[in-house]
């Protein structure tokens, strides 16, 4: 059979031909994949809040407020309450000085502010190195430590936190993601809603993807 | 040449990674570890698979000034929907991934295969090349994977068989040039001989 000819009329007609096609396939796909994308991230945030909180009998996730990180921007909280008392708070918390992009952590404290348990939810630290971020033998030298009078500094910037050999970057940049979570919780930022002022317009996108109405 | 080799010579003798020396951008960025170099792979063959499918099929209808856009629109609506099933059924080794998924459209060895081969050939030859063509990617990137996994972390598939750390190196980037040459060479005199 002979070759199309490259003709105006037969150019304009192949193209728009396969890209309707196309298209057409990217939306069937789309809309089979995506209930299972939203369940895959919902059921990711659920277990990191379910492992850095004391237990629960209420739904963290419908009783998220956001509090202003004092940096124009806020972060998500989801309270843990037990029998109507408040158990402990998740803060989705984040970091801009990961060794490679950003770091978010989900920060579990008790209502004293002492640190209950860290979940890594998203990094892109170089594997064997910072990922180590994520282990029980980094991690849980945070645990029971109240960042009030436990300073979220690396050895080697004198505090009392052991950095991940070769990987202080990545050390330092997990303290920040905690500081900021302690910070904007507990000491004296306000509060989302009350005044709506400090996270309004300022670096959009950095909560975005949490942004769902339920 | 028959059909065998058409499926075969993807893996040794036209390797994509060790001998065409095609598709460097993911395979360097992407093998810190043997199941991310293998989950790559495998994407890369999904894609390939489809995109000769399609292209073999259809080349005699699309006119020749317009081709490259036509694969290139067949490629990416591969991509898409290999970056979607991803995302909603494997989201941690999609998320390990990243960006190198939806920069397969710009793989060589994709559009390559379907400029050179898929586009002048028949279905059947074609789809074997596609299968071969990837899974001697997937097979190249594994044990790049594998041996920068063992020399830089002590590990294999993420078990660990030494106490502490391997050779730091080999997990960053200069490592990944150091590793893929090392193999290289060493397939170019196991061929040369």
């Amino acid at each position: 059979m002979a070759k199309t000819e490259s003709t105006f009329k037969n150019m304009l007609l192949t193209l728009t031909l396969i890209a309707f096609v196309a298209a057409t396939c990217l939306g069937f796909v789309y809309e089979l994949t995506r209930k299972p994308i939203e369940m895959s991230a919902l059921k990711k945030k659920l277990d990191a809040i379910m492992m850095v909180v004391p237990e629960f009998t209420n739904n963290p996730d419908e009783e998220m407020f956001r509090v202003a990180t004092g940096e124009g921007d806020s972060l998500d909280v989801y309270p843990a309450k037990k029998d109507g008392t408040i158990t402990g708070y998740a803060v989705n918390s984040y970091t801009k000085n990961g060794f490679s992009g950003d770091i978010r952590i989900m920060a579990g404290f008790k209502p004293d502010g002492t640190i209950n348990n860290i979940a890594v939810i998203e990094h892109k630290e170089t594997p064997g190195l910072g990922t180590k971020m994520d282990e029980p033998a980094f991690k849980n030298q945070f645990i029971g430590k109240n960042p009030a009078d436990f300073e979220l500094r690396v050895n080697k910037d004198g505090g009392p936190v052991d950095a991940i050999t070769a990987a202080t970057i990545s050390s330092r940049a997990f303290c920040d993601a905690v500081q900021r979570a302690y910070n904007s919780l507990f000491t004296g930022s306000e509060w989302d809603g009350s005044s709506g002022a400090t996270d309004s317009n300022d670096s959009p996108g950095n909560n975005e993807p949490d942004k769902k109405g339920n | 040449m028959n059909q065998l080799q058409n499926f075969s010579k993807g893996f040794f003798r036209e390797n994509p990674l060790f001998v065409l020396v095609l598709g460097l951008c993911p395979a360097l960025a992407t093998t810190t570890s043997a199941i991310n170099g293998l989950g790559m792979g495998i994407a890369t063959t999904f894609v390939l698979l489809g995109s000769n499918t399609v292209v073999s099929l259809i080349s005699k209808f699309i006119p020749d000034k317009v081709r490259i856009p036509s694969f290139i629109v067949i490629i990416a609506s591969f991509v898409t929907i290999v970056d979607l099933l991803m995302n909603a059924f494997v989201p941690e080794l999609y998320e390990k991934l990243g960006i190198f998924i939806p920069l397969i459209v710009v793989n060589c060895i994709v559009l390559g295969r379907a400029e050179a081969f898929a586009s002048k050939n028949k279905l059947a030859t074609a789809v074997l090349d596609g299968l071969g063509m990837g899974l001697g990617f997937t097979m190249a990137l594994g044990i790049l994977g594998a041996f920068r996994e063992i020399a830089g972390s002590g590990a294999i598939f993420n078990y660990k068989f030494i106490n502490g750390d391997g050779i730091l190196v080999f997990v960053l980037a200069p490592g990944a040039f150091i590793a893929l040459g090392y193999l290289i060479a060493f397939i170019n005199r196991i061929r040369n001989t």
